[in-house]
């Protein structure tokens, strides 16, 4: 049975942060005057924390005899390489996604080049269904718009429909964007305003704001609360559980037998989604604090004694 | 060996980064019974590349290391930073920057014995290359895409491939590294000299929430996989066991790659020829791909097979007969101003159909290959639950076991409350 022949596809040296610094190094040593402490900035500023040990040392000792005695380059032009392959195939990919549309980007050709994956070689299967519409004109005007205010540091105005069908105005200074991969949607960061975030998808207008504000308001201060855990190590549930909360600030701790406690915290605003979280993992998890947090998950029980299952 | 910051195999430091991001309660001695040098070295560069999100505790047991990463504060995956730590030769960086320098434009082609000429007297001697190395070097650039060899007659020309204008794409780049699949090569495109200018370096417009970092550490096996999708071709793997702790090698057809949003895991779902089934395979437990010659004549057939499945496939189980499923129906409770629960159905619900009972009850129904996987979901409805038929009656006594585990759990069945039986 033949094998085709491996490409190194992504682990290489062509990528790497030490290739990436001595491109850097040289480029700097170009420059007239050029100190080894501009350089060694170089090594500091790109590459990791122990790499001041072996990259420069490797360049002034002649190991990589890119540097002259003086410090000045050995190369004659300033280091450039062109994409690989690797590259241009993942740009075409992504260049096919509905999403790039946001941007208003122009590609490069790449028209002799395959994409790497295409919407049907990959699903992300447990997304929500009622994801933004990245492909609607006034969506994408509205994201445009948002982007070049926080660009410019601009205020904006906004209407919105809200709860009780009623249009609202608000003013605000966009600082950036939050984009959820589970929701499919794109919040807007605000500040100057008493709130804190706008689904970008529920703006029925938007332009900039000209008129003056109290701008020193600002959203409540996003608060962090603390959450313990207990797991019990039945069907799986350890590495169920840890992998499902990887993404928050965490700390896990192994008790007696096959239990486990994990310490995170959450954003207070996501509470509502934690208790759901926390109650899909059913009795192989028992919330221990804030006391707060274990009311709301027996509140839920109590009520779904309430509704004598049958 | 002495310790060296870079690495030649990622294996190893992939399952280190993983037992520290998702567990972090192992001590030293559990990792590597054979060799503590080697769990040294392994934490030591991982504090290197990611010395900003490792943490330390104290137990009894020693010293454990863990990572610990805020994902909606952090816009740039750390953990992308291991794939840059590719180890190389003091003669491999050497040529790379000799090369291109000679090479400095597509407009300037050499041969290969010129090339060798000038390398030599770029480096004034200093460091020499025989025509072989350079002719290796130059053939392995060109299957990367970033030297062009040309014929022309008995002449060999080489060049360096044409540019690639990326201005304007940095926003692109940025948000795309983040949520497209191995978008750690946009992280690599994001190294690249035009991207980091002081006003390129500005801070990333996009946070992110629900974002599962770790998957970045499948990325080579994922873009293989890929790799062999598009060629459709069958692949030999090795794949971890995780009830047996053993490695099996396997051959499969690789159909799509299933990506989670919510738990962090990402499957392969492929075709196992020898079996006769369509099987899903964590990413995390897969390693070695091999890319075989041989094609899958089938694969448009098997495609549409998995295609077919994909209506009763709650996650990552599926089967060719669709008729082999289960059926799964529960009633909820939804009271005045509740609607967003109805909402919460339509929008969560992978496959399957939610009906109006009456004024305050809605029906969920669908047919499934494995109601075991719908139960954490179901779960996220307790409160509401008020009726439940599961075909599959054992899934539906074990959901029924567990409510009451969990009102005793919390003191709610008339007795105390407390902690697991």
């Amino acid at each position: 049975m033949g094998f085709r022949e491996v490409k190194r596809v992504i682990f290489s040296e062509l990528y790497s942060v030490y290739y990436n610094t001595v491109a850097d190094i040289i480029r700097t040593a170009f420059q007239p005057g050029t100190t080894e402490k501009d350089l060694q900035q170089c090594v500091l500023k790109e590459a990791f924390s122990e790499s001041v040990l072996n990259i420069l040392p490797a360049l002034k000792s002649g190991k990589w005899p890119l540097l002259k005695e003086d410090l000045t380059p050995v190369l004659r032009h300033r280091p450039t390489m062109p994409l690989t392959l690797l590259e241009k195939r993942w740009l075409k990919a992504i260049a096919e996604d509905p999403r790039v549309k946001l941007f208003g980007a122009a590609f490069p050709a790449l028209d002799d080049v395959r994409p790497l994956f295409t919407k049907e070689d990959y699903r992300i299967y447990d997304q929500y269904a009622d994801g933004d519409p990245f492909e609607d004109e006034t969506y994408i005007r509205h994201f445009r718009l948002i982007l070049s205010a926080i660009r410019e540091n601009r205020p904006v105005r906004i209407t919105m429909t809200n709860r009780r069908g009623k249009e609202v105005w608000m003013r605000f200074r966009p600082k950036g964007f939050e984009y959820s991969v589970k929701d499919d949607k794109i919040r807007i960061i605000a500040t100057g305003c008493r709130f804190r975030q706008f689904n970008l998808a529920r703006i029925n207008s938007c332009k900039y704001y000209g008129g003056g504000g109290p701008w020193r308001e600002k959203p409540p201060e996003e608060r962090k609360q603390d959450l313990t855990l207990l797991i019990k190590d039945e069907r799986n549930a350890l590495e169920r559980v840890m992998l499902h909360f990887a993404h928050f600030e965490k700390r896990a701790e192994r008790l007696e037998g096959d239990r486990y406690c994990l310490h995170l915290k959450y954003y207070e605003s996501d509470e509502t989604e934690m208790v759901i979280r926390v109650l899909s993992f059913g009795p192989c998890v028992k919330v221990l604090a804030p006391s707060g947090f274990v009311d709301l998950i027996k509140e839920r029980l109590v009520l779904q004694k309430s509704c004598e299952l049958k | 060996m002495p310790y060296y910051e870079l690495i030649k195999n990622f294996e190893k430091v992939r399952s280190y980064i993983r037992e520290f991001y998702i567990y972090g309660f192992k001590s030293r001695t559990e990792y590597d019974a054979k060799s503590a040098r080697s769990y040294d070295d392994e934490r030591r560069r991982i504090e290197s590349w990611l010395g900003d999100y490792m943490h330390f505790t104290q137990t009894a047991e020693g010293k454990n290391v863990f990572l610990s990463v805020d994902s909606r504060v952090t816009r740039r995956n750390p953990f992308y930073k291991a794939w840059k730590a590719k180890s190389f030769t003091d003669g491999d960086i050497t040529l790379h920057f000799a090369i291109f320098d000679i090479l400095y434009t597509p407009e300037v082609k050499k041969t290969l014995a010129e090339l060798v000429e000038e390398i030599d007297q770029l480096l004034s001697y200093r460091m020499t290359f025989d025509e072989s190395t350079v002719r290796k070097k130059l053939k392995e650039y060109a299957k990367e895409g970033i030297i062009q060899i040309e014929k022309e007659g008995r002449r060999v020309w080489y060049r360096r491939s044409p540019d690639t204008d990326l201005s304007g794409l940095k926003d692109v780049i940025d948000f795309f590294s983040e949520v497209a699949p191995c978008g750690v090569i946009g992280s690599f495109l994001q190294d690249k000299c035009m991207f980091r200018s002081a006003h390129s370096r500005r801070k990333p417009l996009f946070s992110f929430k629900h974002h599962y970092m770790t998957q970045a550490m499948d990325s080579d096996v994922m873009a293989m996989l890929f790799e062999a999708i598009q060629e459709r071709r069958y692949v030999m793997v090795d794949n971890l066991s995780r009830h047996s702790d053993k490695v099996r090698t396997i051959r499969l057809v690789p159909l799509k790659l299933y990506i989670s949003a919510q738990n962090g895991r990402q499957y392969l779902i492929a075709y196992h020829e020898k079996a006769g089934r369509l099987s899903s395979y964590r990413l995390d437990y897969l390693s070695n791909v091999r890319i075989e010659e041989e094609m899958c004549e089938e694969f448009d057939a098997l495609r549409d097979a998995l295609r077919g499945a994909e209506s009763h496939m709650w996650g990552v189980n599926c089967k060719k007969n669709l008729k082999d499923t289960e059926h799964v129906e529960f009633e909820l409770r939804v009271g005045e101003g509740e609607e967003f629960i109805v909402q919460r159905l339509e929008r969560e619900k992978r496959c399957g159909r939610v009906e109006k009972i009456d004024e305050h009850h809605y029906r969920y129904i669908a047919d499934v290959f494995d109601t075991t996987e719908m139960i954490p979901w179901i779960r996220t409805f307790v409160s509401r639950i008020t009726r439940m038929n599961f075909s599959n009656r054992t899934a539906e006594n074990q959901f029924r076991a567990d409510i009451q585990e969990m009102y005793r759990m919390y003191g709610l069945s008339g007795g105390e409350e407390s902690d697991f039986q």
